[in-house]
């Protein structure tokens, strides 16, 4: 009696019960999707092929996802030691980020079971196709980075060697493969001069993708590293003091890099010449874009770098991530087809929006289970560090 | 990695021959797709145009689509503008224009250098040495990037459909390749829709407006509209106010060609970033090696200097021992002395 009371305590905790509901409500939802068409679960129209799902499940994913790079090349690459605990939450986030981009796309494809026709007769002018190699590519190279913790778990020394021995190739693969298709998914709009909005649509929204993919890296590493800390703190190996530390350093190299996305931001509406849409309505929801989600989060974390408030820098990276969401909605959702009259215009229904919430928490559970398990916020006992 | 690195030089280098094959020819615009002469395509004089519908019966009669859901007559139909959908692969629209009625037919334009086929990643659209945009549903996948870039909006979607098809004007390919007339060009009674070689349909189209130049704007849509399509269009008056307004002083240039300055960077991150990547790496590396190198080098100073000092500290230790030790003889032989002298002085 009393030890089915304690398993019930153990699992009924606010998460599992939000999860549960998810599910109970999503698996359905699911069921619609894949055998009544996109329709049936989907606001999705002729004028607006791609909405929720791709704005947020891919585009805003994958940038997100950053952070397994962006530290890894930071740790392995220009030998910044101190960052090394937050180098395997941050490829292990951005492996299971990259795992749910590729279950988002698979949801949005309207014949998910044509795409190995990709590699048979490859469309080589298409970007997308870019992007589709890349992230297959990518997701594999951080399976890679990432399996020394899943060799340590389950005790294969002779794999972890060989993991490990090929951390600096994995990593420089890792990164020629996100600089290109990070860039890419924004290089995808080049083609639609005449449906995104002129704010967002310039020459260098390539660049502008991959440089916000950094920020986006940064702010997540920081986001996640608190959020770690405060719900399994039993498994994290360092201590607060430790983690504020690289919470402060990665305040300043998020400064550095929105700072630099501003300017470019800027820069596009000088070259493309659009200051006079700034007045415009669509004009004001670009500046609550570079001002309220790019340069105000980056003045942010310089005073939280300046005066060491770490919970500053966290609320900075909330700022961000928020911003990254919002930018990619704008380029492939909101700001798209901004002269098609509202009659056609697109708002995602709830269950597309619930679908998203389901992929999400999936993701969550995963990374909850590895863990608890494998050794990624702390060091395994028998092994050490990997340097 | 050497995979996606040949690929995609490959892919580059089937573009460069593109180019070079086109620039030989008469066609120096145009690049990524080669424009055989005699290329068919199709001309719609919006001012013959009296809205009566007849080409949307027929377009679906021939595609096997059920009847328009409004039917002919149903004036109402005009009332708002109809875009094309999975089951209506061409639509007419009214717009008043000075107090006027103009009649448009809206449909794929089958691009001389179609933007979705360029963006196909599994080469489901191709164009066709004849002129339409051709479409394999046995290959796509479904992305809807190919909707994404039409600049006319013109493709639908089966959204209903568990196994869901692109949905597009063919230019009725089956009918003209056997050398039939498209159907919505057969069924015009107003003789507004012209079916023929592309370049004699623009011939005729300067001609009309040379003869009539009170009739049309000297423009013919689609002559050179990104790179121009295969529809052509004549009106009276700018396109910008027949729902075209997004398309108003629309770029000569062909779309694919927006994407070309970013797949050519692809090569050059290809191959400059491990060398660059590891050259950081490298001195990454030599600095940690130098820094350890310093490290030890002053542990052994400092293991030498600590010698030294052991040394001379042994050496004053040895002397001062020496010293006390000729003390201690010196006080022995002195002691000694004293007490012979006070044994003898007592016997």
């Amino acid at each position: 009696m009393s030890a089915t009371t304690t398993i019930a305590k153990r699992w009924v905790t606010p998460f599992n019960v939000f999860a549960a509901v998810v599910f109970a409500v999503g698996l359905p939802l699911v069921y619609l999707r894949w055998f009544h068409g996109l329709g049936s679960v989907t606001n999705l129209s002729h004028d607006v092929p791609w909405g929720f799902w791709i704005g947020f499940d891919v585009m805003a994913g994958v940038a997100l996802a950053a952070g397994g790079y962006v530290m890894a090349t930071a740790v392995h690459l220009f030998g910044m030691k101190e960052y090394e605990p937050v180098v395997r939450p941050a490829i292990l986030t951005g492996f299971l980020g990259y795992v749910l981009v590729i279950i988002g796309v698979g949801f949005d494809l309207g014949r998910p079971w044509n795409a190995p026709h990709m590699l048979l007769q490859p469309g080589l002018a298409s970007i997308l196709f870019l992007v589709g190699l890349h992230v297959g590519l990518y997701c594999t190279t951080q399976f890679v980075e990432i399996s020394p913790a899943l060799f340590e778990w389950l005790g294969w020394k002779r794999w972890r060697k060989i993991a490990v021995s090929i951390t600096v190739g994995a990593t420089i693969f890792g990164v020629i493969l996100s600089t290109l298709h990070q860039s890419a998914l924004g290089a995808m709009l080049l083609i639609t001069p005449t449906k995104l909005h002129p704010l967002w649509y310039s020459p260098f929204i390539g660049l502008f993708f991959f440089v916000s993919s950094v920020a986006a890296g940064l702010a997540m590493v920081t986001f996640e590293g608190m959020l770690s800390h405060r719900y399994m703190g039993h498994r994290v190996g360092i201590d607060h003091e430790r983690l504020d530390r690289i919470t402060l350093g990665l305040a300043k190299a998020s400064a550095i890099t929105l700072g630099a996305y501003f300017a470019i931001k800027m820069v596009g509406v000088a070259h493309g010449n659009t200051w006079r849409y700034l007045g415009t309505g669509m004009g004001v929801w670009f500046l609550v874009e570079v001002v309220g989600f790019v340069l105000v989060p980056c003045v942010l974390f310089a005073v939280a770098h300046r005066e060491r408030r770490p919970r500053l820098a966290r609320f900075a990276a909330f700022v961000t991530v928020v911003g990254i969401v919002v930018n990619r909605l704008n380029v492939s959702v909101i700001a798209f087809n901004w002269q098609v009259r509202p009659e056609h215009g697109y708002f995602p229904a709830w269950s597309e929006l619930w679908i998203s919430v389901l992929l999400v928490t999936t993701g969550i559970i995963i990374y909850r289970w590895i863990v608890g398990r494998m050794p990624i916020l702390d060091n395994h006992p028998d092994w050490g560090s990997i340097h | 990695m050497s995979i996606s690195r040949r690929g995609f030089l490959s892919g580059l280098g089937a573009t460069a021959l593109a180019c070079g094959s086109t620039e030989a020819g008469q066609h120096t615009e145009h690049s990524t797709f080669p424009i055989p002469d005699g290329r068919m395509g199709l001309l719609h004089d919006s001012t013959y145009c009296v809205g009566c519908r007849a080409c949307e019966v027929a377009c679906n009669r021939v595609n096997e689509l059920p009847p328009p859901d409004q039917p002919i007559g149903d004036l109402s139909v005009f009332d708002r503008e109809r875009r094309t959908t999975d089951t209506a692969l061409t639509v007419v629209n009214r717009y008043r224009v000075d107090d006027v009625d103009v009649f448009r037919k809206h449909q794929c334009m089958h691009c001389n250098e179609p933007s979705c086929a360029s963006v196909c990643l599994v080469r489901a659209l191709v164009k066709s040495p004849e002129g339409p945009v051709l479409y394999d549903p046995d290959v796509c996948v479904g992305c809807r990037y190919c909707m994404m870039t039409c600049p006319y909006y013109a493709l639908a979607y089966e959204y209903e459909s568990p196994n869901p098809r692109v949905v597009r004007c063919t230019m009725c390919y089956p009918r003209i390749v056997e050398g039939q007339v498209p159907g919505c060009a057969e069924a015009c009674p107003m003789g507004a829709i012209t079916y023929g070689r592309r370049s004699d349909l623009l011939h005729q189209a300067r001609e009309r407006i040379a003869e009539h130049p009170g009739r049309y704007v000297e423009h013919v849509f689609g002559e050179h509209e990104f790179g121009g399509t295969s529809w052509l269009l004549l009106a009276g008056t700018s396109p910008s106010r027949l729902g075209l307004a997004s398309l108003e002083n629309a770029s000569h240039t062909p779309l694919p060609e927006l994407t070309k300055s970013f797949l050519s960077v692809v090569p050059l991150v290809l191959t400059l970033w491990p060398g660059l990547l590891l050259g950081f790496y490298a001195m990454t590396k030599r600095r940690e090696e130098v820094s350890e190198a310093e490290a030890r080098a002053r542990v052994v100073e400092a293991l030498l200097s600590a010698d030294e000092e052991t040394k001379t500290k042994l050496a004053a230790a040895a002397a001062r021992s020496e010293k006390d030790k000729e003390k201690a003889i010196a006080q022995a032989v002195k002691k000694a002395l004293e007490e012979q002298a006070a044994k003898g002085g007592a016997s």
